[in-house]
């Protein structure tokens, strides 16, 4: 089944559209999109493991590390830049978007929420950083050096004038959460920016 | 284990060389692996590097060692001979059976030597299209090559884009810089400098040059390797127990260059190295006036492979070629494999540089 960020990303994405996917993993979106949209682009990740699994669904993938080597893309080359459940292990996330915003006419950016009231509960009640399904790794062998909440996320994109275009954000069962309560009840959100 | 036997074929029609010159008639000799199915597009095109040759699996009748790329090509391997009908030739210039400079030349009934014509990547892709041709060919479904032998897979999707499917591009450059030059020209000068080459004509004066060529093996043997490879292998071991102040060889990685360049002069030949060397500082298909037409229209995939210890090609070359891909809206997949193998890395046994040949391969 598809993950539903994946889901609302395959709806956004119009047809026939250049796609550029940062820290593709195995490159089940570009699969999707490529399928679905009759999309085509590159997958780009750090892994050797992720570039075989990339290859394997016959996708084009270019071993890289976003952090540093977006110079590969030239100014407004893609119709999307989309970074699916990645933004927390970024070095500098604003400087990505900005970098996103430079190769692509629109940027899709998901994340887990950490305003999530389980997440707050875990920390409130247990004391500890948050350890949930989504989000499994314990302080100090994770590699989220960035995580944040939706709140936080929209601060972020007031201050550096990206413009909030499309939102969804989603609760752990997966339904859309649209109360102005989402930053407690989403337990993940899906951003379109430019 | 099967016992693979060499082909040749002798060309009449007149090769039209990119330096201006002709080659009237010549020959090629080549290998093949596997079998082309019946609607001729499972074919693959090895193309060989610098001291390579066709011989690139399967073993000569009598020998005890492989083809030079034996670990990569054959049944089950990455380049699976059970499924592809695999093709490696000799390029022109060569000293392994095609014509080159130890050839007779028919028109004067003695050796070439040093007036054989210089040759490119792009004569070479032309030749490899003259035995395609020949062999009944329809498609490449790969054209894979290391080194030198990645520029010209490189070019195959640039010259005959209608030909090829996919092009497989290892350890390679869009072309090559001061210092790799620098390189070459040493070990040129090494081998015209030996009062032995004798001003290219060493055949007929009946003398080989073997110091000089020995010296130009050293000096590339060493841009091969990686410093870490070379200090895991040798560090500073030396041949006798104590250092003896003299200028014997001492150390381990002398004692290996000198066989390295040894056994080299006797499988290779001098002016052979002197083309091949040119090849290499010649190839520039960027600067190509019509290479911005040829790169839009190429309907090819690439895969492109670096190796993280590659000094003579690093990453850095390999991902300039992605570059430029990427900016035509190429197909185009990159791999940077960790290995500590320097540029040598391209024919050594590595778990994620063959999962990624074979996933990419049988994808495509």
């Amino acid at each position: 089944m598809a993950r539903k960020d994946f889901k609302v990303i395959s709806e956004w994405v119009k047809k026939d559209s250049r796609i550029l996917d940062l820290g593709c993993g195995d490159g089940t979106l570009l699969k999707l999109l490529s399928e679905e949209r009759n999309g085509s682009g590159y997958g780009v990740d750090t892994s050797i493991d992720k570039i075989m699994k990339s290859l394997d669904n016959n996708i084009n993938v270019i071993n890289a590390n976003m952090n540093n080597k977006l110079d590969y893309f030239s100014d407004d080359s893609f119709d999307y830049v989309i970074l699916a459940q990645s933004l927390q292990v970024v070095n500098d996330p604003v400087d990505l978007i900005k970098e996103m915003l430079r190769i692509g006419n629109e940027v899709i950016i998901s994340f887990p929420n950490m305003g999530y009231w389980k997440s707050r509960f875990y920390l409130f009640l247990k004391g500890r950083m948050p350890v949930t399904s989504e989000l499994p790794y314990s302080w100090h062998s994770t590699p989220n050096i960035h995580l944040c909440t939706i709140k936080d996320f929209k601060q972020m994109c007031h201050t550096n004038n990206f413009t909030i275009v499309d939102e969804v954000i989603s609760s752990g069962k997966g339904s859309t959460v649209s109360s102005s309560l989402s930053n407690l009840l989403g337990e993940s959100a899906i951003f379109k920016v430019r | 284990m099967d016992i693979i036997k060499e082909h040749k074929l002798s060309i009449d029609t007149p090769l039209k060389l990119k330096s201006g010159k002709t080659l009237n008639s010549y020959d090629l000799v080549y290998e093949t692996y596997g079998q082309l199915n019946d609607n001729k597009d499972n074919a693959v095109l090895i193309c060989h590097a610098l001291s390579g040759n066709h011989h690139v699996a399967g073993y000569h009748e009598g020998d005890n060692k492989p083809g030079w790329w034996d670990n990569m090509i054959g049944s089950g391997k990455p380049i699976n001979t059970n499924k592809l009908f695999v093709v490696c030739v000799n390029n022109i210039g060569g000293c392994h059976g095609s014509t080159g400079p130890a050839s007779i030349n028919t028109e004067t009934g003695s050796n070439y030597g040093f007036d054989f014509p210089v040759v490119t990547v792009h004569d070479w892709v032309n030749s490899q299209k003259v035995l395609m041709d020949n062999l009944g060919i329809n498609k490449w479904q790969f054209v894979v090559g290391g080194s030198l032998g990645g520029m010209q897979a490189f070019q195959w999707a640039l010259d005959y884009p209608d030909y090829i499917d996919n092009a497989i591009i290892i350890a390679a450059a869009p072309k090559l810089t001061a210092q790799n030059i620098a390189f070459n020209e040493v070990a040129r000068q090494a081998i015209m400098n030996d009062p032995d080459w004798c001003g290219g004509n060493y055949l007929k004066e009946d003398k080989m040059p073997k110091r000089g060529l020995a010296l130009a093996r050293m000096l590339g043997h060493i841009t091969y390797l990686s410093d870490k490879s070379m200090a895991d292998k040798f560090g500073r071991d030396l041949k006798q127990e104590k250092i003896g102040f003299n200028f014997n060889v001492e150390f381990q990685i002398e004692s290996y260059l000198r066989y390295q360049g040894e056994k080299f002069v006797n499988s290779f030949d001098a002016n052979t190295y002197l083309l091949m060397t040119k090849a290499l500082d010649y190839y520039d298909p960027v600067s190509d006036s019509e290479f911005i037409d040829k790169i839009s229209s190429t309907m090819t995939k690439f895969l492109l492979i670096s190796f993280t210890s590659d000094w003579r090609f690093p990453p850095s070359r390999s991902e300039e070629i992605v570059k430029t891909l990427i900016s035509h809206n190429k197909s185009v997949s990159y791999a940077c494999v960790k290995s500590d193998g320097g540029h040598d890395a391209f024919l050594m046994k590595n778990d994620n540089y063959f999962d990624v040949m074979r996933t990419y391969i049988e994808n495509n």
